[in-house]
């Protein structure tokens, strides 16, 4: 592998890598209140670059608008999905809530099927956005810059959020134990809708990023991502944010450079994701910055 | 109690006879549609069985039932096919010449598909039934997602992405139907064996039911095994039944309709998940005509495809939300269950005349 080569894999690792934690610290963020593997947190990038794409071409609505009206209304579906689907689970047991987070997930990549088609179709790159750089005999789109940085800002503005605020302090209240929160006064359903909005919010920017990195949309898009980036969270420790920025770098490191070292297991990348995840749940199911936690009666 | 028992096992013998009678009636006078329908429904019933043992009877809730039935469809569809069709059908790369020459009659290979798809459950559950909840279903999803990422890439045995075509056809409803009910009846067996109440025990409470002396990690791999042996046999009757296999079909949707069959048949009822694959198979069909375009006083609605999947998510979702239990709940379609209604209607009668 010539240097060029490896710098370019560096690079196409820190975007890929970025979107995964981005991605990955939605999940995070809803595991660590709900205990729960929020499968439609996949397809909301999905149904954001939808309404992204449709806001571009057919209402040619200039692309800040487009992104900002999909991140809006990608938000008010999480928390619609929290209130419709989950929330009158709160009391059942946690298989039932994963069945349900299974058939929204299901309901949101089918109704996208039936309204839409199943055809991909290829995504309008705001040139704004995006251009191509050239260093020496490496070049690059600019989007291995922004999104790299966009995922450190916004998990700045997350960590000030949980650390910093009242309502941070709520979650990490709620996350620590639902029913001792409650009685500290804790509006445990505001709690959670206010986590949903972010994770939401979070998944929403993670899909534009990606259809632009990746420009292609169709409704199952958001499958494999969804299931990378929880495996990235899990790598990093679930409940953990930083740990899932971690986890997503290091997922995205990974698989990047075992196609670009061994060509002969591209077919296998999507099953390495799955690989690491099975290893680290066996060997330190606590993820590399999470603590382990043992069950009381 | 001993009267009981007796007209118990004639009541079975006779619905068994009664069985065999609609089976015999269905397979002459009903036209092939409509059997290969009925044969998808018996397919969709041994699977929904053993997701049940897993899922409502264990409580381990695994999403690898599409990996399993993988690899059933693959070992009785390569160890069935005859030797000139896999010549014709290996041609990016040959096949690999253990492989080439064997021509195994049916039940042997169904047999052996079981076999092979329980010794992956084994090779998976050894790692993954330590995880628990939510981690379990991630992690058998994992697996499943692997096989079938294996699957596509060992292309001298299973040729790959194109999959594999003239797969010996069976349409005899005797062998699917033949296939559901023994599985039912030997799942019967299991959950009324100590294992099966070990398996209640672990679903219930882990914690106690170790402190019983249970062993968790035991129970939790032979139910798993059992559950991935049936799932491979369905596999094996899939191929059969649709004359060919290819990667592309066990994806996670498979997964999702099996699921389907299970909450809506009741999570811990062997009967309801029988009695909702009918209901779910049959469903899938009907509602077929949704996806066609609808001739309406000259107004042509264009068919939406993919519509029964949405009517279907709805349903679950519904289900899971309003009416956890579903169809049966945890109760059973048994003998002591109506024996004891009927008990119930003449004591009242009784009450009502004196």
């Amino acid at each position: 592998m010539s240097t060029d080569i490896f710098l370019q894999n560096i690079a196409n690792s820190i975007t890929l890598g970025s979107l995964y934690a981005l991605i990955a610290i939605g999940y995070t963020m809803v595991y660590g209140i709900l205990r729960l593997i929020n499968f439609a947190h996949a397809d909301l990038l999905m149904v954001a670059s939808y309404i992204a794409f449709y806001g571009i071409l057919v209402f040619t609505l200039p692309w800040w608008l487009a992104f900002a009206i999909a991140i809006v209304l990608t938000t008010l579906l999480g928390i619609g999905i929290e209130k419709a689907a989950y929330r009158p689970l709160r009391n059942a047991p946690r298989i039932s809530v994963l069945i349900s987070a299974i058939g929204v997930s299901f309901l949101l990549e089918n109704i996208g099927i039936v309204a839409i088609g199943a055809r991909p179709k290829s995504f309008p790159r705001p040139t704004d956005l995006v251009w191509s750089i050239h260093v020496g005999n490496i070049s690059f789109l600019s989007l291995t810059i922004i999104i790299p940085i966009v995922t450190l800002i916004l998990l700045l503005a997350v960590t000030l959020l949980v650390n910093k605020t009242k309502i941070g302090m709520a979650m990490r209240a709620v996350s620590r134990d639902f029913e001792t929160s409650s009685l500290m006064a804790v509006n445990v359903n505001k709690v959670i809708t206010a986590t949903f909005a972010v994770g939401s919010a979070l998944a929403a920017i993670g899909g534009l990023l990606w259809s632009m990195q990746y420009p292609q949309v169709d409704p199952l898009m958001g499958v494999f991502p969804g299931l990378k980036c929880f495996i990235a969270a899990v790598m990093g420790g679930i409940g953990n944010i930083p740990g899932a920025m971690l986890g997503g770098y290091v997922l995205g490191f990974c698989e990047v450079m075992l196609v670009g070292f061994f060509p002969g297991l591209s077919g296998y990348r999507d099953a390495f994701a799955f690989v690491i995840l099975i290893v680290i749940l066996l060997f330190r199911p606590g993820g590399i910055l999470g603590e382990n936690v043992v069950e009381k009666v | 109690m001993d009267k009981r028992k007796r007209s118990k096992n004639i009541l079975t013998v006779i619905v068994l006879l009664l069985a065999c009678i609609l089976l015999y009636l269905a397979q002459n006078y009903l036209n092939a549609f409509y059997i290969r329908v009925l044969n998808l429904a018996a397919i969709f019933a041994i699977l929904g069985l053993s997701m049940n043992l897993v899922l409502g009877f264990t409580g381990m809730f695994s999403l690898g039932h599409s990996g399993f039935m993988c690899i059933g469809a693959y070992t009785a569809a390569i160890l069935t096919m005859s030797p000139a069709s896999k010549e014709l059908i290996y041609y990016m790369e040959p096949i690999v010449p253990v492989l080439a020459k064997v021509e195994w009659p049916l039940f042997p290979a169904i047999i052996a598909a079981g076999v092979v798809a329980a010794l992956f459950g084994i090779l998976v559950g050894i790692p993954a039934l330590r995880l628990r909840d939510d981690y379990l279903a991630i992690a058998t999803l994992g697996f499943a997602e692997i096989i079938r990422i294996v699957v596509t890439n060992i292309v001298s045995i299973t040729n790959g992405s194109l999959g594999l075509k003239n797969i010996p056809s069976v349409n005899s409803i005797w062998v699917y139907w033949g296939c559901a009910i023994i599985t039912l009846l030997i799942l019967k067996r299991v959950i009324s064996s100590s294992w099966g109440y070990a398996f209640r025990a672990i679903r219930d409470n882990e914690i106690a039911a170790e402190a019983m002396g249970i062993s968790i990690f035991k129970h939790k791999l032979i139910s798993f095994t059992i559950g991935a042996f049936f799932a491979g046999i369905a596999g094996a009757l899939m191929g059969f039944l649709i004359t060919s296999v290819d990667p592309t079909m066990f994806k996670f949707l498979f997964t999702f309709q099996i699921l389907l069959v299970v909450v809506l048949g009741g999570m811990g009822s062997l009967t309801g998940s029988v009695i909702s694959a009918l209901v779910i198979t049959i469903m899938m069909e009907v509602l077929r005509v949704v996806e066609q375009p609808i001739d309406l006083f000259g107004l042509t609605i264009p068919g939406l495809s993919g519509m029964r999947m949405v009517i279907f998510s709805i349903l679950l979702l519904l289900v899971i939300l309003f009416y956890r239990q579903g169809l049966m709940g945890t109760k059973e379609f048994n003998w002591d269950w109506i024996l004891d209604k009927l008990k119930f209607f003449k004591s009242r009668k009784r009450g009502e005349a004196a």
